[in-house]
């Protein structure tokens, strides 16, 4: 008897009536607090992807990432465009890198395992329904034990269309001391065209690897946008995730790192430039399991005009996650008086001699620091980019890869710009 | 002549009037001091000249080769010529060197030319190797984590890199060793010109040894009370202050 595979029918169908059985998030759920779930209607939306029209050379053609990497795959409305193969070298050594519904054809018994299997612990089991009945393509990238891939993979999601919608799906195996990055873009076609995304990750770091996983959001400002991130971090593993955050109408971002071994290590970052009406719904959980484990989280807002974001972060320190470092920390720069910025953070606290700390300052540009660029002939609005620039700029650093540090820049200069 | 006139200027910080009609003309190619006791307003003079918002000017006019500067923003009055060495530099956590000072010499730039990657490295660099700064400090953030001496010479680079008209070094000798203050004063000294006049503000004559002024001031009660040559400020070091404000006593600060 055969595994069932995401794309066999009855499993779509089942997911597709658990999505229409799920009540839509309301406003007295506490996983949902602070956000208007009016803004999560769904109606307007394709069910499923509509392929796009006219020529899809010049989605590749916009593409451009960094000048080096170790791969490349590109789709637009959840169709392969275009794929470089990984060195020969790398393939020879046993990774694997390719299309989502190839990659579970092939494998079937590693996405049994692992595909979607831990759910949407922070709200949005109605999404992951609707995720796993519409999915059909994405990245599945497995890294075996020991290999290390010096360059980063880059994938590319394009939403094209006017109420087109798109579900990308990453699922990564970092196998035991192992080293790998991975970058992720999600972008939006047309700067105004109203889309929904609904994307998932399943991220598995093993015993010793390090995985750094990078994912600019940057979907048209019409997007409803919702992300499940789940990362599973084992034994002396180190997993650092990093959310840029720019485009999107409504954005909710659930990201849960579940820590089982000890001495493994998860870096949460996010950085988020939020202006008009945009809203940034951020969730987040730190899940400590095992004991002697490290994880520190990261979350920088840059508010302007009406914009508003939601934290709502918990940490939690299971029973027997004895030694347990555990912090969080959240700032919002605000730029204006009509920006809103709520947080709310969390700790429940089951084992001894843990160290916990967690906390959320919102504050605006410095005038002192403000003086001293206009001193230097800096004009005003140029000195508000530099700083607002240079305060996002802790969390990209923790990346430690200046090549892609420097992309990031470039992207969000790009939001700046306009 | 091309000069800096400041002419009976009165500036407060809220209802407190700091500078009560103040005369000075630092001519363009001299090298003016001011020295004076603490609180008598010397940083404030700076601030006011360089805009900060925080000051309110009641009377007087600040003309930069004539021209009028006290209505324009403080990057503009920086674009058009006026730097300030500020005694206490602000950090700007994120924001690296290389981009801060690219973003100030940008900003000097016409309309529409942007500014040449290799040409401005290399301008950078040899102000650097002046200052004796090690390259990578190009890449830390402006000011976060320096010693006292590393943000002064920061301070001087970005002096260099902007070339003012008029630079007003506000106490660059303060938190400084024997060794910064050799090297600091080394670039202010190479960064004299005929077409760059400067004020240098200090509580100390020793930073007088290495950037030797034209003219001193001795500035007490937001005045200028006495100026002289040079020699003026040994007389300060073995008298003090104190002759000086005995006629006119320093309000309580």
């Amino acid at each position: 008897m055969s595994i069932p595979l995401f794309t066999d029918e009855p499993v779509r169908a089942a997911a597709r009536q658990l999505f229409k059985s799920l009540p839509m998030p309301g406003r007295l759920d506490e996983a949902w607090r602070f956000a208007d779930t009016k803004a999560l209607d769904m109606s307007p939306f394709e069910a499923m992807p509509a392929p796009i029209d006219g020529d899809p050379a010049r989605f590749v053609k916009r593409s451009r990432g960094l000048t080096e990497t170790a791969g490349k795959m590109i789709f637009a409305n959840d169709q392969l465009l275009s794929r470089e193969v990984l060195d020969a070298s790398l393939a020879q050594k046993g990774v694997i890198w390719k299309p989502l519904e190839i990659a579970a054809a092939e494998h079937p018994e590693l996405f049994a395992k692992h595909f979607m299997a831990h759910g949407a612990p922070l709200g949005s089991e109605k999404f992951a329904a609707l995720h796993a009945a519409s999915v059909k393509t994405g990245t599945f990238l497995y890294v075996p034990r020991g290999v290390e891939i010096d360059l980063p993979i880059e994938v590319f999601h394009w939403l094209s269309g006017e109420k087109n919608s798109s579900f990308p799906h990453t699922l990564l195996i970092a196998e035991a001391n192992s080293k790998v990055t991975l970058v992720d873009y999600f972008t939006g076609a047309q700067p105004d065209a109203s889309g929904l995304a609904v994307g998932f990750n399943d991220l598995y770091v093993g015993e010793g690897a390090q995985l750094n996983y990078v994912c600019v959001q940057n979907w048209s400002l019409q997007t409803l946008a919702i992300q499940v991130n789940n990362t599973v971090v084992g034994a002396n593993a180190s997993a650092k995730s990093l959310n840029v955050n720019l485009g999107a109408r409504y954005a909710r971002n659930e990201s849960a790192s579940q820590l089982i071994g000890e001495g493994g290590r998860s870096d949460m970052l996010s950085v988020t430039v939020a202006d008009g009406d945009q809203v940034f719904d951020q969730r987040t959980f730190q899940d400590h399991l095992a004991p002697g484990a490290f994880s520190d989280l990261l979350y920088k807002n840059a508010l302007d005009g009406g914009a508003r974001t939601i934290f709502a972060g918990m940490i939690k320190v299971e029973p027997d996650a004895h030694r347990t470092d555990a912090y969080q920390k959240v700032r919002n720069l605000l730029l204006s008086d009509n920006a809103e910025a709520n947080s709310m953070p969390g700790l429940e606290i089951l084992a001894d001699e843990v160290r916990c700390s967690h906390g959320a300052t919102s504050g605006q540009i410095e005038p002192e620091e403000l003086f001293y660029l206009l001193a230097r002939g800096i004009s005003k609005n140029n000195a508000q980019r530099l700083l607002v620039q240079g305060f996002l700029q802790e969390a990209i650093d923790r990346i430690g890869n200046p090549a892609l540090a420097e992309k990031l820049g470039e992207i969000m200069r790009a939001k700046f710009g306009n | 002549m091309k000069s800096l006139v400041i002419k009976d200027l009165h500036a407060n910080i809220g209802e407190r009037e700091i500078i009560k009609g103040l005369s000075l003309e630092i001519e363009c190619g001299k090298i003016h001091a001011i020295m004076g006791p603490n609180g008598s307003g010397k940083s404030t003079l700076s601030k006011v000249i360089a805009g900060h918002p925080d000051y309110t000017v009641t009377s007087g006019e600040v003309l930069m080769d004539g021209e009028n500067i006290l209505g324009m923003a403080p990057d503009e009055r920086a674009r058009k010529g006026i730097f300030l060495a500020f005694q206490y530099p602000m950090e700007v956590p994120g924001v690296t060197i290389a981009n801060f000072l690219r973003a100030a010499v940008s900003a000097r730039l016409p309309e529409g030319e942007e500014l040449e990657a290799t040409e401005y490295y290399q301008r950078l660099y040899e102000k650097m190797d002046l200052l004796e700064m090690d390259r990578s400090f190009t890449a830390r953030s402006v000011n976060e984590g320096f010693s006292g001496g590393e943000k002064k010479r920061c301070e001087i680079l970005q002096m260099a890199m902007l070339e003012p008209k008029y630079a007003i070094l506000d106490e660059t000798d303060s938190g400084l060793d024997i060794d910064a203050l050799r090297i600091v004063s080394h670039g202010v000294n190479v960064l004299r010109s005929p077409d760059r006049g400067m004020l240098l503000i200090t509580h100390y004559q020793r930073l007088l040894d290495y950037i030797v002024p034209d003219v001193i001031h001795v500035m007490v009660a937001g005045k200028i009370v006495m100026s002289g040559p040079k020699e003026l400020a040994l007389e300060l070091e073995s008298k003090g202050y104190d002759w000086l404000t005995e006629e006119e006593p320093a309000p309580a600060v």
